[in-house]
Formats: structure tokens, C-alpha cells, sequence
């Protein structure tokens, strides 16, 4: 359980984060969205006990990040942004010192290390400089550093950041596969990976939270969710445009490109494909194509961060 | 194993994985023997004793401890591996001091190599063993003071040029605080007390002291406090910068 109580940070005059409460409980995979700068590492570095909060609490596991920073620290495996690490030393090796460092003695180390490289495969370069690794063998090392005391709370920074679309895959089967005891928090600027890993998704502006929901929920807030875009073979888009204006359930409804037209339910969850359906069939037009369309994360994303949320 | 056990451990394998250790050992080898025969005129003196060897490192130090000091926490800082030290669950001193005593002992180690020069100096007279061995701890700690400050410089930046040239600088101040060059600018103006102090503060009046083969409590303890104390600020230079 982590237990974030009006957490903010202040550099000089300018507030990066700004009283941001929230509870996170076991098996939540939770998603920090922002764009650049919005203060989801800042968060994190906090969260960590990297960085001291200007004012307000966090807890991880009940351990206070200020007053019991190493309890809190011992419970939580970190991948900070970009995945540092000692880059001259072997994977081995700084396995072992990770290890080490997170109190494992004697046989312990290497069952730690061998379990944890099962987990990100990093077999075939056990005995490698670091430094001489591909980017994507990097942040496996980075994720299995995190990993290495089995944690039961997980905070990666950008852990898909510079992969290619396989290791991006990788990466996030990774993190589902996580025991459902865990807590993880990801903070990403890829909104497909919110949708792909999280069971909650935060939007992170100036420092604020601007939405806290599931990624489905909060793609139901996209304009376009539930809209439905058609073309009849009978009849041209200005046409259609009118007959479909005049059903009751209809917000607005607008011209497509190549003919068609995208119909905009007034609530959502109204019944506007029976009705919409009910008009083609009543007057006998022929339907090229239909889509319902489902909300998508980056409009409810951009609204949210750039002002003028619907 | 305690977490500083571990950090001194890997702090110090680290010197060995790239070229660095090599390099420096070999250099400060070579300097130190070439200035005792050169410069110091080792033979010519006619005299048993290694005056002309211990008389150079304080300048030899000047430059090359700042040049193992510059990485221990510029480099974490470029690389960004601070975030990762230190939200491991350790803390800060143990981060601070496993590193510091890392350098310590890797400078002592650079100091064992010199053997072959007390060995030789044993072999063509009878010199006095306690003054050379009081020589030895004494240009250790001298080191150590130096790394301690060189430990600081380097929690300043992320630059290893600039904790390099920051910590060259500094020790110069303390080897130069006991020189007329220092002194007479002081001198007439600031009551004796003072001056007295700002020659007490150098490291050459230490360091002689000790070299000649009396290790007094004094000196001891400016050496131990002077580490101390730059290790305190190097805290507080991580904590207050911990955000860049």
C-alpha cells in the first residue's frame, strides 16, 4: 500500500509537484501520464526517497519515506529513468553488489541472481561489461537490478523509453506477469502502454493531477467515443447529414472526408447505433460502411494537458 | 557483510576494471622516484633518510589525488547511477565513507608500491626506520585529507574537469597556508592568532612534523579532522544537490 499525502516539491520558486495525494493499493499496475516536465519523475524520486518532498508525506507499506527512509527504500525495487548503472562492471557483478546491498548473504546471492535472470534473460550476457550491451539488454539489466529482492512495490521510470517495439513488448509482458501482490507504478508518455499494462491511469499536469481513473474509463471521455462514422450508397453525406440530425439521440454530426459522415451521440451509453440502424432499415438505404468508434487515450491526453477537456 | 563493506568492495574493484589504477600507480611511481633522484639529489645528499623522496609529495598529491578523487561522485551524477545508489537502502555516510575509504585505500596502495626506495635506502646506510614509517602514515593521511577534499569537489559537479581543477585548487591553499607567500600577505594586518592559525591550517606543517618521526597527537588530529570535516561537507553538498 502506498499512501501519498499532499506531496510537493519546490525548486527555487517554481512548484514541480503540487500537493499530490493518492493510495495505491496491492496489484495495481499504475500508469503516471504527463508530458514532459509535468513532475511524474520528480514524483518518483520522491517516492524513492532521492529527492526529499518540499512538504507533505508519502508511505511505502506503512513506512514513512522521510522518517523510515531505509524500511521504505527495502520495500521497493527502482529503475530510474534511462536505467543507470555501473556500466564498467559485468552484469554478474553488479547483480552481485545489488544483491549484496539488499542484505542477501552467502548461497542467497546466487539464487537471487539466477531468479531474477530467468525472469529478464539476461543469461546469454552474464558475464559481459555492461558497456559494451545493446540499449534493450541495458534496461533488462536495470529491471533485473529492480527485481532482485522480489519486491512487493515496483517503480519504473520510463521503462519502455528507446526500445524497439519487440523489447517494447517484452518489457510490458514483464510487468503484466508480476504477481498480483505487487504494487507497480510506471510513469510513460506512450499512452498505448497505459492502455496495454495499466489498471489505472493518472494524467499528470504542472504538477497536478488532472484525471485518476482505468484507461477505459478515461477513454470513454474521448470526443469521439461511441460516434459512429457512415457512408450510404444512396444518398450523398450533406443528405444523410440531415436525416441523421433529426434523430432524438444525435449531438452533432459531421462530414468525413471521402463522403462519409460521423454521427456524435448526446450521452454516452445512448442507444444511437439501434436508432441509427433503425433509420437505414426504415428507409431502405444501403450501407457501404459503419463504425462505432471507442475513445482513444491521446485525445483524452491532450485535452487534459493542454486545456479544454469536453 | 555491512553495506559500507560492500560499497568499499565494489568502489575499489572499480579502479582496477578500466585502465586508471594502472596508470596512476605507474605514474606516481615513476614521479616520486624521478623527483628523489632528480631533484632531490638522493645521492649526492650522502645522508640515509628519505627527506628528498616525502619532500615531493605533497606536490606530487597535488595533482594526481584530485585525479582519483574527481570520479567518485562527478561521474555518478553524469551517469545518473546517484539516483540508483542512493535509493538503495542505505545511507548516506555509508555511501559517502565506503567510497572515500575505497580512494584511501587505493592512495595507500600506490604508497606500498614505493617500497623498493626504503629498501634501497636500508641497504646503502642505517637510516631511521620510525622517521621514514612516520613519513609513510604521515603522507597517507595527507592523502586522505586531500581525497577528503577532492570527495567534496566532485559531489559539487557533474563535471570531472571541474572537480578536478576545483580540488587541485583547494589543496593548493592548504599545502601553500604555512608559505610566506600566504603568510606575508597576511602579515601586519591580522592579529598573530590568526596568522598563526592560517599557518597551522597547512598541510606542510603537519606533514613535516610528522615526518620526522614524532607523530604527535596534534597532528593527528588535524589530519583526522580535516577528513572528517570535508566528508561532512560532501553530505551536505549531496543532500543540497541532490536534485540536479
Amino acid at each position: 500500500m502506498i499512501q501519498v499525502n499532499q506531496l510537493t516539491k519546490q525548486f527555487g520558486s517554481s512548484v514541480v509537484v503540487n500537493g499530490l495525494s493518492f493510495d495505491v493499493g496491492a496489484g495495481a499496475v499504475l500508469g503516471f501520464l504527463g508530458p514532459n516536465g509535468a513532475g511524474k519523475s520528480t514524483t518518483m524520486k520522491m517516492l524513492t526517497g532521492f529527492l526529499l518532498p518540499s512538504s507533505g508525506t508519502a508511505k511505502i507499506n506503512g513506512h514513512d519515506i522521510q522518517s523510515e527512509r531505509q524500511a521504505a527504500q527495502a520495500e521497493i525495487g527502482y529503475l530510474p529513468e534511462g536505467a543507470p548503472c555501473y556500466e564498467e562492471m559485468t552484469v554478474y557483478d553488479f547483480l552481485r553488489f545489488i544483491s549484496e546491498i539488499r542484505g542477501f548473504r552467502g548461497r542467497e546471492i546466487a539464487r537471487s541472481i539466477d531468479r531474477v535472470l530467468e525472469r529478464v534473460s539476461l543469461h546469454s550476457v552474464l558475464n559481459q561489461r555492461i558497456e559494451t550491451l545493446s540499449k534493450g539488454f541495458k534496461r533488462r539489466v536495470g529491471l533485473a537490478q529492480a527485481l532482485i529482492h522480489d519486491p512487493r512495490v515496483l517503480i519504473l521510470d520510463e521503462p519502455t523509453d528507446g526500445l524497439d517495439p519487440n523489447q517494447k513488448h517484452q518489457v510490458r509482458e514483464m510487468i503484466r506477469s508480476l504477481s498480483d501482490e505487487k504494487i507497480v507504478i510506471i510513469s510513460t508518455h506512450i499512452l498505448e502502454e497505459v492502455s496495454a499494462v495499466c489498471s489505472r491511469a493518472m494524467i499528470i499536469n504542472k504538477g497536478e493531477i488532472v484525471m485518476d481513473n482505468s484507461p477505459e474509463a478515461l477513454a470513454e471521455l474521448a470526443p469521439e467515443h461511441e460516434s459512429i462514422s457512415l457512408k450510404v450508397a444512396d444518398l450523398g453525406p450533406q443528405e444523410l447529414a440531415d436525416a441523421l440530425s433529426q434523430l432524438p439521440e444525435t449531438d452533432r454530426v459531421t462530414l468525413d472526408q471521402g463522403g462519409g459522415v460521423t454521427v456524435f451521440p448526446k450521452i454516452i451509453g445512448s442507444p444511437l447505433l439501434g436508432a441509427v440502424q433503425a433509420l437505414l432499415a426504415a428507409k431502405h438505404w444501403r450501407v457501404d460502411s459503419m463504425i462505432q468508434h471507442r475513445g482513444q487515450l491521446d485525445a483524452v491526453f491532450r485535452a487534459a494537458t493542454e486545456g479544454g477537456a469536453r | 557483510m555491512s553495506h559500507l563493506a560492500v560499497i568499499f568492495r565494489r568502489e575499489f574493484a572499480s579502479y582496477f576494471v578500466t585502465p586508471v589504477a594502472y596508470v596512476f600507480i605507474l605514474v606516481f611511481l615513476v614521479l616520486s622516484s624521478a623527483f628523489t633522484f632528480y631533484l632531490g639529489q638522493f645521492y649526492e645528499r650522502g645522508q640515509a633518510d628519505l627527506q628528498p623522496f616525502f619532500n615531493f609529495h605533497p606536490w606530487l598529491y597535488l595533482f594526481l589525488v584530485p585525479a582519483v578523487s574527481m570520479r567518485l561522485w562527478s561521474e555518478e551524477r553524469k551517469s545518473g547511477s546517484i539516483e540508483l545508489l542512493l535509493t538503495l537502502p542505505i545511507t548516506l555516510w555509508e555511501a559517502i565513507l565506503g567510497k572515500f575509504l575505497a580512494a584511501w585505500a587505493f592512495a595507500g596502495l600506490a604508497l606500498i608500491g614505493t617500497f623498493p626506495i626504503w629498501m634501497t635506502v636500508a641497504f646503502l646506510g642505517e637510516p631511521d626506520h620510525g622517521a621514514i614509517m612516520g613519513s609513510y602514515v604521515g603522507s597517507w593521511l595527507m592523502a586522505g585529507a586531500f581525497l577528503a577534499i577532492g570527495c567534496c569537489m566532485s559531489a559539487l559537479t557533474k563535471s570531472q574537469i571541474i572537480a578536478f581543477i576545483l580540488s587541485g585548487t583547494a589543496c593548493l591553499m592548504f599545502v601553500l597556508a604555512g608559505f610566506p607567500l600566504v603568510l606575508n600577505f597576511f602579515e601586519g594586518w591580522v592579529p598573530v592568532m590568526i596568522l598563526d592559525l592560517i599557518a597551522g591550517l597547512s598541510v606542510i606543517t603537519h606533514f613535516t612534523s610528522i615526518s620526522k618521526g614524532v607523530v604527535a597527537l596534534t597532528d593527528l588530529i588535524y589530519f583526522v579532522s580535516m577528513i572528517l570535516l570535508w566528508l561532512f561537507f560532501t553530505r551536505l553538498m549531496l543532500i543540497m544537490k541532490s536534485a540536479d
